[in-house]
């Protein structure tokens, strides 16, 4: 693993309106409230956190779906928000994304070999369709799906066979960096295994970089090299994979981290249950927000922001404690 | 309690048959609607009539008679003769050419512009939605009737004005139904996903999106013929359409309702087949929609 | 005391374009007063039928149960009439769903709801049932239990208004609650709560829980006693520990090394290969042998009994060829 930075995410923040009457003032969700992080070439970052955290906006903004606020993601050392809509068409080819639910992100009324010939189409429009018939069955290959299918539509395909498809999908503009979002969260465990087995031999075999988001803390050790959790919008820490499940700073990282129901039952779970529920987005706590919950609260907290400082070479974290 | 004891269906485990064909599957739905199907053979009856009507008639339908004139129906005139002796089964069966071709042409003309608006509202929202959409309040506030024959007295009685005139009252129902079916299918997934390939607006509408809104238009392009032939009808009766002496089932209405009194088979023939076409329009796209739109049913 | 709930011989099916399809091909199990069964199984298992084909809630669907008997207390609910049942439902036997907000009506204050379930059962008048509506909700640990009550749904968290429905649903003290899936849309910190809540609860009241769920974490967590399900059949049965210590069945094998553990620092993960066969293409033995990686020629053939053994069951030629050498083979059915 090289250590070259391939992606830089610089203080992206993003705001949603919420739609109020007139006479009220204006709110704001803060989805994604000033994140900075950087993914290197060839690892996996994982994203973790609860509903409502920014993960799955901080994978859009980067992939471009949403355009953020204020803030830089640089992309090979392009900041992509100075590209024109040309160039960002071609920067678009190297990062693909594959979504949670393999049944609704595939386009029902296309066979699937045009679902995987649509990217070519879009991009290389000189191509010749035999060329990119060959292309996709020979992806399709890799991931397992065999080409006697190319003429069925998704719906004659399980939860898995759907979720390699979309994978082939995202494979097939041989980008760099795959941004999976939940990608699988929603199928059984013994799928899940065979799609996370796949997704790492494919990251060997074409030198990928995943940012992989997810809430399922077991999958993100499994799969991530460096892990990064966010809480309403922030991240909080992000370290290495070691660092983080072995020796975990933030009191949010513990208690998430106690609360993984162990597959083993002699694990008794340590029981560091937090109080309470997350906070609106639209209305946060002052100070660090997540000392309405936490147990070692402070009366800084309250008041102050903690800023994100490295610990030591493999983990940050933020909070008044370090 | 039992009624917070709901069940969502999606969540559970029930076994999906799988056909490798989508029409078949159709077709094996769809098979179990009877009204719809015998509607669908009605239908299929009346395309056959249009196509081989003027070959099989009994009679000339424009040649008179002046020894048969207002003649009850007999063995000989099945549904009797009008004031002309003309045979009126003779004229119902080819002005179904007439009828059916100005109906469907309308709607086919209505369903293509309020498809486009439809799209381009709901797609794009935002100012474009607006304008679009009061433009179509506007058209919805003037009845339907009403409507028609304003345009046709604007542009001058005559078959292609009262297409025109048809049509134009179908573009806002449309456009309005398949904004909504857009806005539906817009915050889909796999619209999203094919915007991350990179896709473009346009290819995003037309090959993502379009497709869905089909089985929707479908179902209304059914339903709106039924309710056009009644317009045209209802033009031509009140003179704006068809040629009077011309064989359209609105014209026949039109033309022989002096002798509503006297001699009621002059009516009713006419009168009755509009009935049925109108009907079996109907159950026919209420059929398609149990079918192919099952969400519009509950 | 014995069994409170026991399931025998079930069969239930789905009328399908097809006629006929057996989804959950005859099983049996039972739980125990103040026990925690955990009921396993990958989608398309039958896990979430067998819980509805034990509430009777399968009108909405296009189930109906073919055979067997639901013996609860000593009757049989298939033999109830629908009034009955509906006076047993809440009231007896309670259930909690995934989606708690499909469950709840949403135009309908959460105090309301909570009074006309306990007013239904319970015969309580209104004050009272007001009283003990604001003491469920208390006692399932919502704070402000007497604003929420004028609270409608959509205002409260998932996991609030899972909390809410929990209160709901033991407001009239149900000797068994069906649990089906109760935690798997809610966040692992609310998870947490919520099972430590229900564990609470059961020790309690000594209430019976079912626990559908696909998560084995949540079992090893919270269940003394799992029910694994494969293709509509039980494929295993044994206490909590015994299933992740000492697995019989390699399916419930592959699928307790499926899941990613965290500090295993594996570079691949088991896998089971293929995907659960539908019911149209059930293999004609094992119905498991497809995906087995220690297939026989027997598997293929014929489909092994569920056959008990010390308490515990597998329905495996491998397990059942063993003991047969050792010539102690009993069977379950």
């Amino acid at each position: 693993m090289g250590n070259n930075v391939l992606i830089d995410i610089k203080d992206v923040k993003k705001h949603f309106p919420l739609s109020k009457s007139w006479f009220e003032e204006k709110q704001y969700v803060k989805a994604v409230d000033g994140i900075s992080f950087s993914i290197n070439q060839g690892e996996t970052f994982g994203l973790v956190g609860e509903s409502g955290c920014g993960k799955s906006t901080t994978g859009r903004l980067i992939n471009g779906l949403i355009k953020s606020d204020t803030g830089e993601v640089i992309f090979n050392g392009k900041d992509l928000a100075s590209l024109s809509e040309k160039q960002w068409k071609a920067y678009r080819k190297k990062m693909q994304m594959i979504f949670q639910d393999p049944y609704a992100s595939l386009s029902p009324r296309m066979k699937v070999k045009d679902i995987l010939m649509e990217p070519l189409t879009i991009h290389f429009p000189r191509m010749s369709k035999q060329e990119k018939i060959e292309t996709v069955k020979n992806l399709l290959d890799k991931c397992g799906i065999s080409e006697f299918h190319l003429n069925k539509y998704p719906h004659e395909f399980s939860g898995g066979q759907r979720q390699r498809i979309s994978i082939a999908r995202a494979l097939i503009l041989q980008p760099e960096l795959i941004i999976a979002d939940e990608a699988v969260s929603a199928l059984d465990v013994s799928i899940q295994s065979q799609i996370l087995n796949l997704m790492k031999n494919l990251q060997k075999e074409f030198n990928l970089t995943y940012l992989f988001i997810s809430h399922d803390l077991s999958v993100v050790e499994h799969i991530s090299d460096r892990v990064g959790v966010m809480y309403l919008g922030n991240l909080i820490e992000v370290a290495s994979k070691q660092s983080i499940f072995k020796d975990p700073k933030h009191p949010y990282t513990k208690s998430l981290l106690a609360s993984i129901p162990q597959p083993d039952p002699s694990v008794k779970r340590e029981r560091i249950s937090l109080k309470g529920e997350i906070p609106s987005p639209s209305n946060p706590p002052t100070g660090c927000k997540f000392h309405t919950r936490c147990p070692l609260a402070m009366d800084v907290c309250k008041e102050k922001v903690p800023i994100m400082q490295k610990l030591n070479e493999n983990q940050q974290v933020a909070c008044h404690l370090y | 309690m039992m009624s917070k004891l709901q069940i969502e269906t999606s969540t559970m485990e029930i076994p999906k048959v799988k056909s490798e064909n989508r029409f078949l599957n159709f077709w094996r739905q769809f098979r179990k609607k009877k009204p719809a199907l015998f509607s669908l053979y009605f239908v299929f009856l009346l395309l056959l009539t249009m196509v081989i009507g003027p070959h099989i008639v009994p009679y000339d339908p424009a040649e008179p008679n002046y020894n048969r004139l207002l003649e009850f129906p007999t063995l000989d005139h099945l549904f009797g003769t009008d004031e002309y002796g003309r045979d009126i089964l003779s004229r119902i069966i080819v002005g179904a050419r007439i009828t059916l071709s100005v109906s469907v042409s309308a709607v086919l003309l209505g369903t293509v512009v309020g498809t486009v608006l439809g799209l381009v509202s709901g797609f794009f929202g935002k100012w474009v939605d607006k304008a679009i959409m009061r433009i179509c309040d506007v058209l919805f506030a003037f009845p339907d009737l009403i409507l028609a024959i304003g345009i046709v007295a604007i542009l001058g009685p005559g078959v292609r004005n009262v297409i025109i005139a048809v049509a134009f009252f179908n573009i806002p129902s449309f456009a309005r139904i398949v904004r909504g079916a857009t806005l539906e299918v817009k915050e889909m997934l796999f619209v999203e996903s094919a915007r991350s390939v990179g896709a473009s607006t346009t290819r995003i509408v037309w090959k993502h999106i379009f497709p869905e809104t089909i089985p929707v238009i479908i179902v209304y392009f059914t339903m709106n013929v039924g309710t056009a032939i009644l317009s045209a009808a209802s033009l031509s009766f009140l003179g704006l359409g068809a040629d009077p002496s011309s064989s359209d089932w609105g014209a026949m209405l039109s033309m022989s309702r002096d002798y509503i009194g006297s001699s009621f088979h002059l009516v009713f023939f006419p009168g009755l087949v509009i009935f049925l076409t109108v009907l079996a329009f109907n159950l026919l796209g209420d059929g398609l929609r149990d079918v192919l739109d099952p969400k519009t049913n509950d | 005391m014995g069994s409170l709930l026991q399931v025998n011989n079930l069969k239930t099916g789905f009328h399908t374009e097809d006629g006929m399809q057996t989804v959950i091909t005859g099983i049996d199990f039972e739980v125990n007063h103040g026990e925690i069964v955990g009921l396993v199984g990958e989608s398309g298992s039958g896990k979430s039928v067998t819980s509805l084909s034990i509430m009777q809630l399968l009108h909405d669907t296009p189930g109906e149960i073919i055979d067997g008997e639901i013996i609860y207390k000593g009757e049989d609910l298939l033999k109830l009439s629908e009034k009955k049942m509906r006076q047993y439902r809440g009231n007896e036997l309670s259930m909690i769903f995934q989606e708690p907000m499909t469950s709840l009506n949403p135009v309908m204050k959460i105090g309301k709801q909570i009074i006309e379930t306990i007013s239904l059962h319970l015969n309580m008048s209104g004050q009272k049932a007001k009283q003990h509506a604001v003491s469920m909700l208390e006692s399932v640990g919502i704070p402000r239990a007497k604003d929420i009550m004028n609270e409608y749904p959509h205002q409260l968290s998932g996991g609030m208004r899972q909390r809410v429905m929990i209160a709901m649903q033991i407001s009239c003290n149900p000797s068994l609650l069906i649990a089906d899936e109760p935690t798997t849309a809610l966040d692992v910190t609310i998870q947490a709560q919520i099972l430590d809540l229900l564990k609470d609860i059961q020790e309690k009241t000594n209430m019976g829980i079912l626990m559908i769920t696909h998560d084995l974490g949540v079992v090893a967590e919270i269940c003394d006693r799992v029910i694994v399900m494969y293709a509509g059949r039980i494929v295993e049965q044994a206490t909590v520990k015994e299933i992740f210590n000492n697995p019989k069945h390699p399916y419930t094998k592959g699928l307790i090394d499926s899941i990613p553990k965290i500090g295993a620092g594996l570079d691949e993960l088991y896998s089971i290969p293929g995907a659960v066969p539908s019911p149209k293409n059930m293999p004609k033995g094992c119905k498991f042998a497809p995906r087995c990686e220690h297939v026989m020629d027997i598997c293929n053939l014929e489909e092994p009994a569920l056959a008990m053994e010390n308490g515990r069951s597998s329905r495996c030629w491998l397990t059942q060829e063993q003991s047969q050498q050792e010539g102690v083979v009993g069977h379950g059915q």
